[in-house]
């Protein structure tokens, strides 16, 4: 559950990172054109932070059960 | 293929089929297996969050500025890291108040105040009305697109076309009948369509898959993959310059704003609220949901930036819409199955938010601002109406009608202005008002109704002014010297440079702005006085989490006789007494009428009215019956400011106090085991002494005589002698019974224990009592005695309990026809013997009292008088020997028909070889405690 304080202080600070992920600065360094994986680095970042989120949340979420 | 009654068809059957699942999950919630109930449903409900504006807007959004359609959808992934903190927290709170919308959590959080619950609901209403214009523009430019086939033709402006010409009419037309028959059939005490949800999650799936179709169509189907579309658009400037974002501050500060609104509204929306809060069955669900729904919405964009820019593209710059690209992509490579199947993806998108959107405002629109309103009216006397269930029924239904209608208007005035995703944003920054009131009621105490008034009535104003207003203003409704001249040519108002800011698109001017102002009158005004108690204890209720409903909602009472009715004209009858009988039961009682009126009742009554008719007016209501005696500030804040501590504390003192209750209960039974003991004392020495003195008495008459007449004879004096003789013998035999008595019940009685042979022992006592047998001529059968029956005890006393038995048996048997039999078995688990005589036997009644002391049996003359048989000690006493060793001492007899004398012992299971047993004087059984 996130009852537990612990599982809800993890996903917060998931919260944390994202911000910063999704933001100025970072986004600031992949703005700058060119290409990751065939995308254009913006792109590639964001989508790929993005998922890499999810999974961490899923880990999170997936992992409090045991 | 794609002839108009195709697309009309297809379209309606969708709808139909929609409607059917609606049914079949209401009927399965009926029979009380809920199809909704598991997290990957709630997760997809909650993708309703994904409306044409995702489905159609994005597209365009990308086609215009790159990625910039993305903040959208990062803030609601944002938001779900943060659920524990906040969704949680609002479900927890939601499901224990009875909360059924936006504007009934904040109007309890702030005192269940009817005029806070009406000023939400229109702000929300109005700020969703150009969200749902987006809906009804999307789904009838999409239909006329594409039943312009094959020919790819732009609508016209909306405007231009006659009112009964314009699609959008019947699109408005049809979704709010829809919508009417989906949401409103019948009320519902807690507000849920479980049949609803099961329709939205399917749409979810629905519009998810078009959206890959197309997504894989353009990408692969078109193109040889996601870098060829990049590499293609790379090639070109125009289209190029999209795939980076202008790197200076405001644009870097714009979209942290939509990250950051786009995390509120993903709360705040009636529909987000109604299905994230509202609609959750088990808070449980939120967990999984966590990662679920971020990880729809990221499916949802994976294909959105490719198929901008194949539309880019394909198609001369100008030509096409680009919030049309989802659709026109396929068309312009005659996909027809794949166009048909994309439009019914989008038609997925506005139903599933008008739906939702639109039943969650009506529940808004009749609970917290018409029906307070008409209840006012005391000349409409509704509040003496016996059953008003059907009168808000109507109100919703016609509330849902006016939304859409409202919708419509605002598509055709100021549609044509906006991209989709633009006139969205527009409520986004609407509902994003009540971040402050909602987020500032689950952490600050100090937040008040007038603080929360205030807050709202600002940010609702500068709203308007700042976004709403000029949306006017670009379709021409308002003089277009409103937006570059402000208000009355004040320079200083214009609506989107406010006090002359500059540099900042519109929507981040008009949330620095209205949030500032919120935020500080929220805050400020709140301090302008602590808040009072009800505030107090609807604080603590939403920020503790404690439940503190029972004890002091309402510290005034009604009946019964006032509160059924009172449910019964928002409920039905039914509902109200099912409600109140299932009540009536948890309380442990059998009928209705047994419920006491106290606050518990009426917290319940209020509960359930509010899950009709909103906190406000259920308070309001109740309070129209309920004599409520007013609670004093210092009363409530010390006991909520306290909470915790005083129910650890009381808790602990009820402990205590049932620790208390259970020793005085112990203490009284002992104090009457002693008084029972004492009498017993007092009894047994009387007895003793009277029996006593028996035999003393004619011992000493006889002695005397013979002192005083020294001449008697000496057959008289022999006679006389063997009286005393006898006497003397049966008073020492009284005496060591009664102390071998004493002893066995103080525990002092030696034990000596080991394995005995029960037949030994049975006819060792019959060779002792041979003689006395022989002298009455009393026959003995011992026949029935099995050998090598072993058990775990005293031997002599055992002796001394048969002995008992024996001579029990041989005084009441007849002399020369007396028979006694005696039988000894073994089961596997105890040995049983009995001795059987035919004497006169015993009466049902004294088949107990002979066992007590001094007492004989009514065939046996009374001991005081006639010549005594025995002490009437002897099966007391064998009875206390028998128990000792974990025995039973009966008898079963019929006067007439001779008494049976059994008891049981305990079976010493190695029958062969003695097994010393640990028993000393301090085990005693029977023995004083």
């Amino acid at each position: 559950m996130i009852r537990t304080r612990l599982v809800a202080q993890r996903l917060a600070f998931l919260f944390l990172l994202g911000c910063f992920f999704f933001n100025y600065p970072l986004l600031s360094i992949f703005n700058q054109g060119g290409s990751l994986f065939g995308m254009p680095s913006l792109y590639a970042w964001l989508m790929g932070s993005w998922l890499a989120l999810i999974g961490l949340l899923a880990l999170v979420i997936e992992g409090m059960r045991d | 293929m794609l002839q108009v009654w195709v697309i009309v068809l297809a379209s309606f059957l969708y709808l139909g089929v929609l409607f059917g699942i609606a049914w079949y999950a209401d009927h399965r919630a009926d029979h009380g297996r809920s199809l909704i109930a598991n997290p990957v449903v709630y997760a997809l409900s909650l993708g309703v969050y994904c409306t044409t504006w995702t489905f159609y807007g994005s597209v365009g959004r990308a086609a215009a500025n790159g990625i910039g359609f993305l903040p959208i959808y990062l803030g609601p992934t944002l938001l779900f890291a943060l659920a524990g903190f906040i969704l949680y927290r609002m479900i927890r709170v939601a499901k224990a108040n009875r909360i059924t919308s936006i504007a009934d959590f904040v109007a309890s959080r702030y005192g269940k105040s009817q005029l806070l619950g009406g000023l939400v609901t229109v702000i929300a209403v109005v700020g969703v009305i150009p969200y749902i214009a987006l809906q009804l523009k999307a789904v009838s430019n999409s239909f006329t697109i594409l039943s312009s086939y094959p020919e790819i033709v732009m609508p016209a402006s909306a405007g231009a076309v006659p009112l009964f010409q314009d699609s959008a009419l019947y699109v408005a037309m049809i979704l709010a009948a829809f919508t009417i028959l989906f949401g409103t059939r019948h009320l519902d005490a807690t507000e849920r369509h479980e049949g609803m949800v099961a329709a939205i999650a399917v749409e979810s799936i629905v519009k998810l898959v078009a959206f890959l179709a197309v997504g894989t169509f353009v990408v692969w189907g078109l193109h040889g993959g996601v870098a060829d579309v990049f590499a293609r658009a790379a090639e070109v400037p125009e289209v190029a310059r999209r795939l980076t974002r202008a790197d200076t501050s405001a644009a870097y500060g714009s979209w942290g704003t939509l990250i950051f609104l786009s995390l509120f509204a993903s709360l705040l929306l009636p529909r987000q609220f109604q299905i994230a809060v509202v609609e959750n069955v088990d808070v449980k669900h939120l967990d999984r949901a966590v990662w679920l729904f971020p990880l729809y919405l990221f499916l949802i964009n994976l294909f959105v930036l490719p198929v901008a820019l194949a539309g880019l593209l394909h198609f001369p710059a100008g030509t096409v819409d680009a919030d049309t690209f989802v659709l026109t992509l396929p068309m312009a490579h005659q996909q027809e199955g794949l166009a048909l199947f994309v439009f019914i993806g989008g038609l997925s998108a506005a139903t599933g938010m008008v739906i939702v959107e639109t039943i969650a405002l009506s529940t808004m629109v009749c609970n917290d601002l018409v029906m307070p309103l008409l209840l006012r009216m005391r000349w409409l006397g509704l509040a003496e109406k016996a059953d008003l269930s059907g009168l808000l029924l109507e109100i919703r239904r016609w509330a849902i009608a006016i939304i859409l209608g409202l919708g419509y208007l605002y598509f055709r005035v100021a549609g044509e202005a906006y991209a989709l995703v633009s006139i969205g944003l527009i409520s986004f920054a609407a509902v994003a008002q009540f971040a402050p009131v909602v987020i500032g009621g689950l952490f600050w105490k100090g937040g008040t109704r007038d603080g929360a008034l205030a807050g709202l009535a600002i940010g609702f104003v500068l709203w308007a002014y700042t976004l709403l207003l000029p949306s006017f203003a670009k379709s021409g409704w308002l003089p277009e010297g409103f937006i570059a001249h402000g208000l009355f040519g004040i320079e200083l108002l214009r609506p989107q440079h406010l006090l002359g800011l500059a540099g900042l698109d519109e929507i981040t001017h008009c949330l620095v702005w209205s949030l500032l102002a919120n935020v500080g009158a929220y805050i400020g005004v709140s301090l302008l006085r602590v808040p009072n108690a009800r505030e107090a204890r609807q604080a603590s209720l939403f920020i503790g989490g404690t439940d503190l409903s029972g004890h002091l909602a309402w510290s005034g009472s009604a009946g019964v006789a006032d509160l059924l009715p009172l449910a019964s004209r928002f409920l039905g009858r039914e509902r109200a007494e099912d409600a109140f009988m299932r009540h009536a039961r948890s309380r442990g009682l059998h009928s209705v009428e047994e419920l006491p009126g106290d606050a518990r009742l009426v917290n319940f009554a209020e509960n359930l009215l509010a899950g009709a008719i909103g906190s406000a007016s259920a308070r309001a209501m109740v309070s129209s019956v309920v004599s409520e005696e007013p609670l004093g500030l210092d009363e409530v804040m010390n006991i909520l400011d306290e909470a915790s501590q005083v129910r650890a504390y009381s808790r602990e003192l009820e402990q205590k106090s049932l620790e208390l209750t259970r020793a005085t209960a112990e203490l009284r039974q002992a104090n009457e085991r002693l008084r029972e003991l004492d009498r017993m004392k007092d009894d047994f020495i009387s007895t003793v002494t009277h029996e006593l003195r028996t035999p003393l008495t004619s011992i000493r008459a006889f002695s005397e005589m013979l002192q005083e007449d020294p001449k008697t004879d000496l057959e008289q004096r022999s006679k006389f002698l063997g009286i005393i003789v006898s006497e003397t013998v049966r008073l020492s035999r009284l005496i060591n019974q009664i102390l071998d008595l004493a002893k066995l019940e103080s525990g002092r009685a030696e034990w000596t224990v080991a394995a005995v042979d029960v037949g030994e022992v049975i006819r060792e006592a019959a060779d002792s009592l041979t003689v006395l047998f022989a002298e009455k001529s009393v026959t003995l059968d011992l026949g029935g005695c099995a050998t090598g029956l072993s058990v775990m005890a005293d031997r002599d006393r055992l002796m001394q309990v048969m002995v008992n038995l024996l001579s029990n048996a041989l005084k009441f048997v007849p002399a020369e026809s007396g028979l006694v039999k005696v039988a000894a078995r073994g089961t596997i688990s105890e040995v049983r013997v009995s001795v059987t005589d035919n004497g006169p036997g015993i009466h049902v009644a004294d088949h107990e009292v002979i066992f007590d002391k001094f007492r004989q049996g009514s065939g046996n003359t009374d001991v005081l008088t006639d010549k005594p048989q025995g002490t009437g000690l002897g099966l007391p006493i064998s009875r206390q020997i028998v128990e000792y060793f974990n025995g039973r001492l009966w008898v079963e007899s019929t006067p007439g028909n001779g008494a049976c004398f059994i008891f049981t012992l305990p079976r010493h299971s190695g029958d062969n070889g003695p097994a010393p047993l640990q028993a000393g004087n301090d085990n005693q059984p029977g023995g004083a405690q």
